[in-house]
């Protein structure tokens, strides 16, 4: 209940703060529109231009809100104008790019736990990879990809998956190594082999690691399928509502399409922290 | 009879960052069967690491070592002993039941098989209730009796144990000593016994191994005299307190030229 309360009012100075500088920000072009015109406007009717202009440099909160209603509850899901649509586009190659990049993730870090040629030079190419603006590379792998007649969901969740594995392996090295000295001794007393330690020991201590680099590369791979969509010309999908509406300067479709894509990110996170929790409840870690 | 455990001219050196450590050095024993071994020494004696060369996690730098008439690598790998470590170990995903059931599961015995033997050996520590416990349900002294109750399952006619009730009060230390001491006899099997503790090792052993550091060796091996049949209040009988006098002057002489 106090938890409760106390995120109702974060929330409520933040939207608070949002109507704040969507007044200043709009208000320059409200008072020129005034004085060609030649109209002068009261405080009242400033303040209600500011928060109900077509283009604002910034949208007012109920201009998205409304936006946002309008293009998830009353469009068909099916129409090209629908939230929904494009932000099942967007989810798909979201959720394609995470398998594919939790388990390349997963491989390499079973690779470079178990073998030392991987460990001394897999590593620093995972790092380098991530130095590699993606917004560089996307473009790249869309062509080199459509070149050998590869296209529609995959090179966009190639780009996700690009960005998705890093976390994973990062995190998977960390927990396969986890193990205590005492543990990885006992099995040696039982003369255990690797496959067993691996499958008794080292993934179970892992998986605290695991879901903790799932969080982070679940997100990673939400803004690598945005980012792959804006360099492909995409019409569909929350990158080509992005692009779309900068094209145009339709803000509020931007900020709607945000939202969204923050929305979805938060559930997709959200998700994974309840499968955690059931998780590590059933293995007695609570 | 040729010993069940035996080492010759031991010597084992680790190197480490601040020059080589002479953990161990010319270390002769003879452990036969059924012998009830405790080793003593303060920290930094070689009592642990001695251990550990049975049980073939640390190598020896030279000397011979042999466990059964083979190397303790042999022997490690024909599962001929169990090891108890200083803290339980247990695997917390892991329930108590299945705990006892990890190393037979990596031996590959039978579903049946496994079942029985976790029966038993859970009926041997008194913890038959606890089965579908997980291990941070139970107290300290319960969690130590589930590992030995683990190191039991697969049968192997020796045991080694590592300072196995070092964390726990002297309350459960007594109790859990008297069921140890019950188990020895029923089971007839080998046990190695690290401990710091003086009244510990006289109740415990047929034999006692006094220990000195830096460089670690053997000062002196007691044979107790005490009784088999050994109720708690022996502790106070003058038997007793002599054999536990002759270890603390072995004690005191390896300190003496420090």
């Amino acid at each position: 209940m106090r938890s409760l309360v106390s995120i109702c009012v974060v929330i409520g100075a933040l939207i608070f703060i949002w109507y704040l500088a969507a007044f200043s920000l709009n208000s320059t072009w409200a008072l020129d529109k005034a004085k060609r015109g030649g109209l002068e406007l009261s405080s009242k009717e400033l303040i209600f231009d500011t928060w109900s202009q077509d283009k604002p440099k910034l949208p007012a909160p109920h201009q998205v809100g409304v936006e946002l209603w309008k293009t998830t509850v009353e469009k068909k899901i099916t129409s090209k104008r629908s939230l929904i649509f494009h932000s099942w586009i967007t989810l798909s190659s979201t959720l394609l790019g995470f398998l594919i990049g939790t388990s390349l993730g997963i491989l390499l870090a079973i690779g470079i736990v178990h073998n030392n040629a991987m460990n001394m030079s897999v590593m620093p190419w995972a790092i380098a990879s991530q130095t590699i603006p993606i917004l560089a590379i996307a473009p790249m792998i869309i062509v080199v990809l459509n070149s050998i007649g590869v296209q529609g969901l995959l090179p966009k969740a190639i780009i996700s998956s690009y960005l998705c594995f890093f976390p994973v392996v990062v995190g998977m090295v960390k927990g396969l190594r986890s193990p205590d000295r005492i543990d990885t001794d006992l099995l040696h007393t039982y003369n255990a082999t690797n496959v067993q330690k691996f499958w008794k020991l080292r993934l179970p201590t892992s998986i605290p690691f695991l879901f903790a680099s799932l969080k982070v590369g679940i997100s990673a791979s939400l803004v690598g399928a945005i980012v792959g969509e804006l360099p492909t010309g995409a019409v569909r999908g929350l990158g080509a509502r992005l692009l779309a509406g900068s094209y145009y300067g339709q803000t509020i479709q931007i900020w709607s399409a945000l939202i969204m894509a923050a929305m979805l990110a938060a559930a997709l996170v959200g998700i994974l922290a309840l499968l955690q929790k059931l998780t590590l409840k059933r293995m007695g870690m609570t | 009879m040729s010993p069940k455990i035996f080492s010759k001219s031991l010597d084992l050196t680790f190197s480490t960052n601040d020059g080589p450590v002479h953990a161990l050095k010319d270390v002769n024993l003879d452990i036969n069967e059924g012998d009830f071994v405790s080793f003593i020494g303060p920290s930094g004696c070689g009592k642990t690491t001695f251990l550990r060369v049975l049980a073939d996690l640390e190598k020896p730098t030279s000397g011979t070592v042999q466990i059964n008439g083979v190397t303790p690598t042999v022997a490690r790998e024909s599962r001929a002993y169990g090891y108890v470590f200083q803290a339980p170990g247990l695997y917390p995903w892991r329930t108590i039941g299945k705990n006892i059931k990890l190393p037979l599961e990596i031996i590959g015995l039978g579903k049946q098989e496994q079942k029985a033997r976790v029966e038993t050996v859970l009926k041997l520590v008194d913890l038959l209730d606890f089965e579908h416990k997980f291990p941070w349900q139970l107290s300290g002294g319960m969690q130590q009796r589930a590992s030995i109750a683990r190191a039991l399952a697969f049968d192997a006619d020796i045991l080694l144990m590592d300072e196995p009730f070092g964390a726990l009060d002297e309350i459960v230390r007594d109790h859990l000593n008297e069921q140890l001491l019950d188990l020895w006899k029923t089971t007839s099997k080998t046990i190695c016994f690290v401990t710091h503790s003086i009244p510990e090792a006289v109740y415990l052993s047929t034999k006692i191994v006094v220990m000195s550091p830096r460089p670690g060796r053997i000062i002196d091996v007691i044979e107790s005299t005490l009784p088999s049949e050994r109720p708690l209040d022996i502790r106070e009988s003058a038997e007793f307190i002599a054999i536990a006098q002759r270890v603390r002057e072995g004690l005191r002489s390896g300190h003496s030229y420090e």
